[in-house]
């Protein structure tokens, strides 16, 4: 038969590759896929907008020479002691157990050195990170593990977690093997077993009560911190609008990019919203209430560059937080391991699995043996550079549209470059002055 | 030293107990007129006794630390909540979550607890003179909770390490709780928290004991339908 009778091979779209390995990864193992990270499929997110810069209606800032200001003050609705940043971007909330000690150290350390802060996660307050983080927020979590009042009134910030942008309404979960005698110890739980994190508060249960539990943590810190209230991406107007209502002082919103230690790959790719599509409903929800930057709104999830920040701020933002791209910053799935992480039969970008404890990077793992790889130091200072390259890559965009301060970005230096990301950030398709939605709109 | 609610707000109460004046090292206290306040006495850290004359609202004693605090009344949702040391004694009933998730301390309610009491405790010894509503002790981790009278449905819902002891009956149990074989030390340790608890009528051996049957502490599908 001659080549042109054949026909190439055809991949169905709906039955790709990694489609049917799932499938039978399933049929093998009786058990769902569970993995770190946030949403891996390709969601309508900042690349999908450009912005406009100075023209003959914009006068733009000499890039090296004027001032841009990156300053953000945090919590300035009822905190007597508000957060005052440097750089308005944040290191979220990542638990010891599921990193290191040494990678919450670095945390801290890089956090300091770029003037922002960074925050505990589930599992407690470790002497490491409080040492090393100049502002570090403490959450509050569903499962309260190490949770206690000495470590609360020493935090700078309270951080009530509702919900991760990886799985709104999901709780998470820290597998036997990771759980080594210090983690154990703080949480309160035998060494080796599964430690679940609950899905939802165990003293409260709506936006009513929560107001009287905030109340409540005010009274035992002074009134003296900031309380952040952190949504996942699920109803981001209702969900803000009530955060607000509750008394919070900052709300943090996490999109579905936004990073978990650990969850079922079918919660995190199929629940949820696109970090674009919240911003704007978020903001609609603190200006309906006349509270935009008086509650200020920090915007979380995927979050990967200057640009990033500068669009998420444009859209409303006071300020951004990054997880999985500190994690990157550090060393995680750096393709120096790549021969240890072809033995865990994923490659360098690829690997997800930190709940196993395996972490060549040395980063998501209580094994002795791998944390040596980590220095906390040499990573605390790579974060420090990540986070001011970001912010000068920010100022850039800013100085070039114009603006002497990131938070005088907004929505009308951009342009969208699809039809759903012009909906979703409802600003104009580039090339017209369309926007999905919005009628009349010159 | 009195302290009013009518005249002082919830803040300075608050303060004041927080803050304990050392020269004058007064560490007794009785509140008055709380009229269903919340956050009443929360984050105290120094031994003191307060007595609370009157109903209070949410989470009475959160996170206390040594304190021995009395409420002559009926307490709202998350009493103790987080407590880490110390005595809360509540000589009237208690709402939801009473001792959730609190690391150590004595809670004591003379009435009955409703649901969710002990949820995710961490260490606390509850004992309760009546009876508790459903999903008490639900992923309970370690301490012990004594229940003179009833549970409701679902009791130790996945729990991890704590004890509870039930005199009454149990509607139901909860996932992966199942009733264990009571042995000395245990017997031991109700007589313990009835003397504490000054309850004087009941024998430890009218008691049954629950634990945790150990079985989802590891994921395995073959428990799936346990869940």
């Amino acid at each position: 038969m001659s080549d042109n009778k054949k026909t190439h091979p055809r991949i169905s779209w709906t039955f790709d590759k990694y489609t049917n390995s799932e499938i039978r990864r399933a049929a093998e193992t009786g058990i769902y896929d569970i993995r770190g990270g946030g949403s891996k499929r390709k969601l309508p997110h900042f690349d999908d907008l450009l912005f406009l810069g100075a023209s003959m209606s914009r006068y733009p800032l000499e890039g090296y020479r004027e001032t841009c200001n990156t300053k953000v003050t945090l919590g300035t609705r009822y905190a007597k002691k508000p957060l005052e940043l440097d750089i308005p971007i944040t290191i979220a909330g990542m638990s010891f157990g599921a990193l290191s000690g040494r990678a919450k150290e670095a945390l801290g350390r890089g956090a300091s050195m770029a003037g922002t802060s960074t925050t505990t996660g589930d599992g407690g307050m470790t002497t490491e990170e409080r040492g090393q983080s100049k502002n570090l927020i403490y959450q509050l979590l569903p499962s309260r593990y190490g949770m206690n009042p000495d470590d609360l009134r020493k935090a700078d910030a309270i951080e009530i977690v509702i919900g991760q942008g990886a799985k709104p309404g999901g709780g998470g979960m820290l597998l036997g093997q990771k759980i080594s005698d210090r983690v154990a110890e703080m949480r309160t739980l035998p060494k080796g077993i599964d430690q679940r994190s609950a899905c939802r508060h165990p003293d409260w249960t709506g936006p009513d009560d929560l107001k009287i539990k905030i109340l409540e943590l005010r009274e035992i810190t002074g009134w003296k911190v900031p309380i952040f209230i952190k949504v996942a991406g699920a109803r981001p107007y209702y969900d803000t609008a009530l955060a607000v209502k509750a008394g919070a002082d900052v709300v943090v919103l996490d999109g579905m990019q936004g990073g978990t230690a650990a969850t079922q790959e079918v919660f995190i790719e199929n629940v949820g919203q696109p970090t674009l599509a919240c911003i704007r409903p978020a903001v609609d929800a603190l200006q309906d209430l006349d509270q935009h930057r008086k509650v200020q709104l920090i915007v979380s999830g995927g979050i990967r560059n200057g640009a990033d920040v500068a669009k998420a701020m444009a859209l409303g933002a006071d300020a951004v937080s990054i997880g999985s791209a500190a994690m990157i910053a550090l060393g995680d799935n750096d393709p120096k391991w790549e021969k240890d992480y072809n033995k865990l039969g994923t490659t360098a970008g690829a690997y997800d699995d930190w709940h196993e404890g395996q972490d060549p990077a040395g980063i998501t793992t209580q094994d002795p043996e791998l944390m040596k790889r980590f220095d906390p130091v040499a990573g605390g200072r790579r974060l420090s550079n990540y986070l001011k390259v970001m912010t000068l890559e920010a100022q850039t965009i800013a100085r070039a549209s114009g603006k002497n301060d990131l938070h005088n970005l907004e929505p009308e230096d951009l342009c969208a470059l699809t039809v759903e990301s012009a909906a979703m950030a409802r600003v104009p398709l580039a090339g017209t002055n369309w926007i999905p939605g919005i009628k009349n709109k010159k | 030293m009195k302290l009013d609610l009518k005249k002082k707000k919830l803040r300075e109460i608050n303060n004041t107990l927080q803050n304990l004046d050392n020269k004058k090292n007064d560490r007794d206290f009785v509140i008055i007129n709380p009229e269903g306040s919340h956050a009443l006495c929360a984050g105290l850290n120094q031994e003191m006794k307060v007595l609370i004359k009157g109903h209070v609202g949410y989470y009475c004693g959160g996170m206390n630390q040594k304190a021995y605090l009395t409420i002559d009344g009926n307490v709202g949702t998350g009493v103790a909540e987080n407590m880490m040391s110390g005595t809360v004694h509540v000589k009237g009933n208690a709402s939801q979550s009473a001792g959730a998730t609190a690391h150590g301390g004595l809670l004591i309610i003379d009435g009955d607890a409703s649901s969710r009491c002990g949820i995710s405790m961490k260490g606390i010894d509850i004992v309760v003179k009546g009876s508790v509503g459903h999903m008490s002790a639900f992923m309970a981790q370690s301490g012990t909770m004594v229940v003179c009278g009833d549970a409701g449905e679902a009791l130790g819902d996945s729990l991890y390490e704590a004890d509870i002891f039930v005199k009454g009956s149990v509607k139901s149990l909860g996932a992966d709780c199942i009733e264990k074989k009571m042995e000395k030390k245990h017997l031991d340790k109700i007589s313990n928290l009835l003397k504490k608890s000054e309850i004087k009528n009941i024998k430890p051996d009218n008691f049954k004991r629950y634990g945790s049957a150990r079985k989802l502490y590891n994921f395995n599908i073959d428990n799936v339908s346990s869940y």
